[in-house]
Parts: structure tokens; C-alpha cells; sequence
């Protein structure tokens, strides 16, 4: 198997596969991450069956962490397998913060987290304001800490998809994203690798300021969100929140108590731009 | 350091030799513990040994999964005494539930899945009509597999329940009925011991006989690493003066010399288990069973194709006769 180790915030990871090209392109966009030694988990990409390795290769998401009936993917979107299989490691095996399915920028050691389902641009959004004077924490998990509440960054590379690549494509140099894979089972997607700045920094953490649940396609509008339905949504939008006891609750309690939540609509990324630094000005 | 197993049975057994071992070393032990579900144990007998910092915070997760597994197995134990508190008869836990609501060793750290209880065979259809009506819902509606289970296995077709998705398997003995040793469940059952809610578990020597039965009989010998350690564990905390000649005529009672002394010597073999003179004697397939125990690569993946192939024809050899194993396989094959 060739191999891959990249640090991502605070887990490392060991990639294996059966093919060597995704090892070369997932070296090529980690290229500004630590290499650890020793890992939290192994992913592996390997051929559904012998012959599928050589033969309209098909690649299978294996891990120390799998899930039973996680679909193979070409070979041409070994890349969204690993990102796949990664992403199931921590959903699966991380115990040692309260994982968010959510999306974190910083400005003044504050977080911004933006929380929703697919589709709700909470990936996008962190991609846009951590190429203007943000700093980027991560578009898929925020990690509070149990004891202290602060958010740890988890800055893997920024998963685009479908309307975002061209938004991004328009900002961001050429160099910085990775091949364009169409017609995934989640559209078209492009990786970008986040600004250096995110990685050198992607050690620190930031106290939780502002929790947004945005929603795309609507007039433009702002609602408070009572704390009873933050609680519910955030247990939905947490992987690991039973698996902690009571922990878990008191990190995500002390979350709901802590932080203002709102939930915002938009038509357009300006007018999502718009909303969001009117809201955190409000904060100060 | 050769890369297998071994690197696992090493860490449970001489967990202090782990202060020799490099990054790849802990690379592959995280990875073949996890898939072995002996993460958890590891973390166990790692406590207070000086590790990497790296390991500190994998082992702690791992320890955090334990614990929850434990809560939630009791969790679910208890949801199935209120179901069952009417049925007549004894509810006895089995395997990890059961070490866990024992306080046994071999609870520490433990993966644990699925509940098992055991109850009288003429209890099943009262046990059955109670976990139904408490939320419990048949996993394979299947009436071939239904059929199956009923007449020839040693439980009922699993259930799950509907709201905490947690699997129940009701035991009314420990072996398929198919299989030739013939286990005495009534006396199992006289002679299991009350836990204070209510419930029930084996006695010593029984539950060592469930534990080995199980290894050898009811499967295909996946997850033996972590099963052979359960037995470990059992042996190391019973051995007593009584407990050997106890556990020697409770195994000839059911019928189950081979797979109790194998165990035994299995465990002596890769763990360490004090086991007494006269179960010691090695025999020529020990070193199939561990090498097939063992049989992992550095990413945690099987390996040792052929034996792990030979084995599995073993196993439902040894579940049925051959005329039964062939009518089966074709009809599971035509369903496919």
C-alpha cells in the first residue's frame, strides 16, 4: 500500500491505498499540514475486488472506522473517498471534544460557528470570510472543548461544491484547489486548500462568540433562535454527543447558555456577507 | 517485530513491553485493537504505563467508549428486566452484559454489543409476546431464516428495538441444536446466580463453558483474540481450589471437554493464564488457532487467506451434519 500521514488540527491520519495517484494529489494539497508519526486513525482505499484495481478500478472506504453500506467510488473520486473516510473517523471515533457538524471562522480569537444540513452554505460561507480577513477553522466539524468550551479547529480541505467552485474560482489563485470532480454522488466538487495562515494557526483555539443556522434560497431575513431548539438541533448536528454522558452535556449546555444563535436567510453570498458582519458587530 | 496479531496478544499480555516500541509499532496496535474491539482492554492494561503523548488521548477515547458501552449495555439489561418481570422463570445476562453487571474483570474495558439473555425454552413464547409488546421488532422478516432460527438454532431470530436500536438475542441454550455437543441449558439455568435487580448470570464454571462454547462453536472464530481474553480474564479471577475440579465436571456434565480445555490451553498459550498442569498438554492444532487469531496485517485487514477459509468451512461443519449444511447453503445462495 502507499502511504499518506497529514495532521489535521488536532488528529492525524494515516491514508493507505492501492493506487498511488490519490496518494500524490493528497500529498500535493496537504503540502502545508505536519506530517505525524504516530496517527488517531487509518483510512484506507482499496479496490472493491482484485481485478475492480485494474479494470474500471472502483475504490472502497475502509477504515479502522467504517460504515457497512458506504457506497464505492471511482477512481477518478478517490479524493472525496478519502475525504469520505476521514470524515468517518472522526465522526465515529472522536471522543475527545464535543464534535459539531458545523462550520468556524475567527476574527479577535471570537468563533463564528454556522451549523445547518447540506445545502445551507455553511461550507461556503467559511470559505468566502476566511479569504477576508477571517481566519479559517473548518467547513465540517467545530470541536468544543468538554472543560473549557472553546472551539479547536479542524481545517481540513474546504470540500466546493456545484455553484461554489466558480464563486471561489473567482477569488482564490489556481494553484490553490484540487482536480474538479464531476458528478459525485454530491455533485461536482472541488477541494481548496485553506489559507497558510489557517494551518499555521490550526492549533489555537477560540472562544464561541456567535452560532449562525443559515439557510440558502430564502428573502434575506434574520431570526432569534430559543435556546431550547439550539439544544435539540445542536444534539442532531452532534456525532458524538450520547457516546459523551454527561460531559457531552454539560459541554453543549454551557454551549446553548453561552453563545447567541441566529438564523439567517439569503439569496446570494453579499447578502449572507452582509448579514453576518452586521450580526457580529451587534455582538460588540 | 513481526507485524500481526501478536503485536495486540503483546500489549495485554506484557503491557510494560510497550515502552520499547516505535511509532509504526503503535500504528498498527491502534489499528488491529480497534478492529478486534480490544481498544478499550488495551487502554485498560496500559493504565498508568508511560506512553507517547500521541497515545494518551487515543487511549483516553477508548476509554470514554468503554465506559459508555457499559452504561448502555446495563442501560438496555434493565429495559429488558422491565419488559420481562412477569415471565416466569429465571432472565439470565450473557457475555459482556453479564461481566459488566457482575462487576467481573473482564468487563474492564470491554467493547460489548449486542444484549444476550437466556431463558427456559418453554419460556419463549411468553418472553417473545413481552418484548414485543415493550417496542421490540424482528430484524429479518424473513420466514426461511424464521424457520431456521426456530428450529434449529439456539435463540430467537434477533429483535431490535424500535426507539434505542439495540439488538436483543433471547438464548434458550448455548449451542445450535444442530451441533453435536448437547449442553444440559436446564441445569445451566438452576444454577445460575442472582444479581441484587433481579436478573440473572452463570455461575463460574458455566460461564467459562459459555465463553469457550461460544468461541469454537458459534463462529467462525473472528473476534477470538477478544474472546480468548474474556476467558482469560474469567479463569484468572475464579482460579480457586474448588473452581478446576468445579469447572471439570460441569464441562463433562455439558458434553463440552474439547472446547473448554482448548480454550483453556489457548489462553495459557497466548495470555499467560495460570491454568493448572493437566490442561496444559499442547496439541497440533494450537498453532492453526493462533496463527488464525492472529492473522492481520498492519492496517488491522485479514490476512492468511487460506486459514481463515478453512476455518469457516469448520465452523458450519461443525454447526451441522453435511446433508443439513448443503440444503442450507444452497437455499441462502438461491436467495442472494
Amino acid at each position: 500500500m502507499h502511504e499518506f500521514r497529514v495532521q489535521v488540527g488536532p488528529a492525524g491520519f494515516r491514508i493507505g491505498s492501492v493506487w498511488e495517484a490519490p496518494i500524490r494529489t493528497l500529498a500535493e494539497l496537504y503540502r502545508d499540514y505536519p506530517t505525524p508519526t504516530i496517527t488517531d486513525y487509518s483510512v484506507r482505499l482499496e479496490a472493491v475486488s482484485p481485478w475492480r484495481r485494474y479494470i474500471r478500478p472502483s475504490v472502497a472506504i475502509n477504515g479502522d472506522y467504517m460504515l457497512p453500506d458506504a457506497a464505492p467510488l471511482p477512481l477518478t473520486q478517490a479524493l472525496l473517498a478519502a475525504e469520505m473516510a476521514m470524515n468517518l473517523q472522526m465522526a465515529l471515533g472522536w471522543r475527545r471534544h464535543l464534535l459539531l457538524h458545523a462550520s468556524a471562522v475567527e476574527k479577535d480569537g471570537k468563533a463564528l460557528i454556522m451549523t445547518g444540513e447540506s445545502g445551507s452554505g455553511k461550507s461556503t460561507l467559511s470559505a468566502m470570510l476566511g479569504h477576508m480577513g477571517w481566519r479559517f477553522m473548518g467547513d465540517e466539524f467545530v470541536l468544543l472543548d468538554l472543560v473549557t468550551g472553546e472551539a479547536t479547529p479542524f481545517p481540513r480541505l474546504i470540500s466546493l461544491k456545484n455553484e461554489a467552485i466558480d464563486a471561489m474560482q473567482a477569488q482564490v489563485a489556481a494553484d490553490r484547489f484540487g482536480p474538479l470532480m464531476c458528478g459525485t454522488p454530491k455533485g461536482d466538487i472541488r477541494h481548496l486548500v485553506p489559507p497558510r495562515d489557517a494551518v499555521q494557526s490550526m492549533g489555537v483555539a477560540a472562544r464561541p462568540a456567535l452560532l449562525l443556522f443559515p439557510s440558502f434560497g430564502f428573502q434575506s431575513a434574520v431570526r432569534p433562535v430559543a435556546p431550547s431548539e439550539v439544544f435539540a438541533r445542536l444534539t442532531q448536528a452532534s456525532t458524538n454527543y450520547v457516546a459523551l454522558g454527561e460531559a457531552g452535556f454539560g459541554a453543549l449546555t454551557g454551549f446553548v447558555k453561552g453563545v447567541p444563535a441566529r438564523a439567517i436567510d439569503y439569496r446570494n453570498g453579499d447578502e449572507a456577507l452582509t448579514l453576518v458582519n452586521q450580526l457580529w458587530d451587534d455582538l460588540a | 517485530m513481526k507485524i500481526d496479531g501478536m503485536i495486540l496478544v503483546e500489549a495485554l499480555r506484557r503491557p510494560t513491553t510497550s515502552a520499547t516500541w516505535d511509532a509504526d509499532i503503535w500504528n498498527v496496535l491502534v489499528s488491529i485493537a480497534r478492529v478486534e474491539q480490544l481498544l478499550g482492554t488495551v487502554a485498560r492494561r496500559l493504565n498508568g504505563i508511560a506512553v507517547p503523548p500521541e497515545i494518551v488521548g487515543i487511549l483516553d477515547e477508548a476509554r470514554i467508549n468503554a465506559e459508555y458501552q457499559r452504561r448502555s449495555a446495563l442501560w438496555e439489561a434493565d429495559c429488558a428486566r422491565r419488559a420481562l418481570a412477569d415471565i416466569d422463570g429465571k432472565v439470565v445476562l450473557m457475555k459482556g452484559t453479564a461481566y459488566a453487571a457482575a462487576g467481573l474483570k473482564a468487563s474492564e474495558g470491554r467493547h460489548i454489543g449486542d444484549l444476550d439473555i437466556m431463558v427456559a425454552r418453554d419460556a419463549l413464547p411468553q418472553v417473545e409476546a413481552a418484548l414485543l409488546a415493550a417496542g421490540w421488532e424482528w430484524v429479518k422478516p424473513d420466514p426461511y431464516d424464521d424457520a431456521y432460527y426456530r428450529e434449529h438454532m439456539h435463540e430467537l431470530p434477533p429483535l431490535i428495538h424500535k426507539d434505542r436500536d439495540r439488538m436483543i438475542d433471547v438464548h434458550h441454550t448455548i449451542l445450535p441444536l444442530t451441533a453435536k455437543p448437547k449442553p444440559d441449558a436446564a441445569s445451566m439455568l438452576s444454577n445460575a446466580v442472582a444479581l441484587d435487580n433481579g436478573l440473572f448470570v452463570f455461575s463460574h464454571a458455566d460461564m467459562v463453558i459459555h465463553s469457550a462454547a461460544h468461541l469454537f462453536a458459534d463462529g467462525e472464530l473472528d473476534g477470538g483474540l477478544r474472546n480468548l481474553w474474556d476467558i482469560h480474564c474469567l479463569l484468572d479471577e475464579f482460579a480457586d481450589d474448588n473452581f478446576w475440579s468445579e469447572l471439570q465436571s460441569r464441562t463433562a456434565h455439558h458434553g463440552l471437554w474439547v472446547a473448554v480445555q482448548r480454550a483453556a490451553r489457548l489462553a495459557h498459550q497466548l495470555y499467560g493464564t495460570e491454568v493448572p498442569a493437566d490442561w496444559r498438554k499442547t496439541h497440533w492444532q494450537d498453532g492453526y488457532y493462533i496463527n488464525r487469531f492472529t492473522a492481520r496485517d498492519a492496517w488491522g485487514r485479514g490476512t492468511r487467506p487460506f486459514l481463515r477459509l478453512l476455518f469457516y468451512v469448520r465452523s458450519h461443519w461443525m454447526r451441522m451434519p453435511p446433508r443439513m449444511l448443503v440444503r442450507h447453503l444452497w437455499t441462502k445462495w438461491r436467495k442472494s
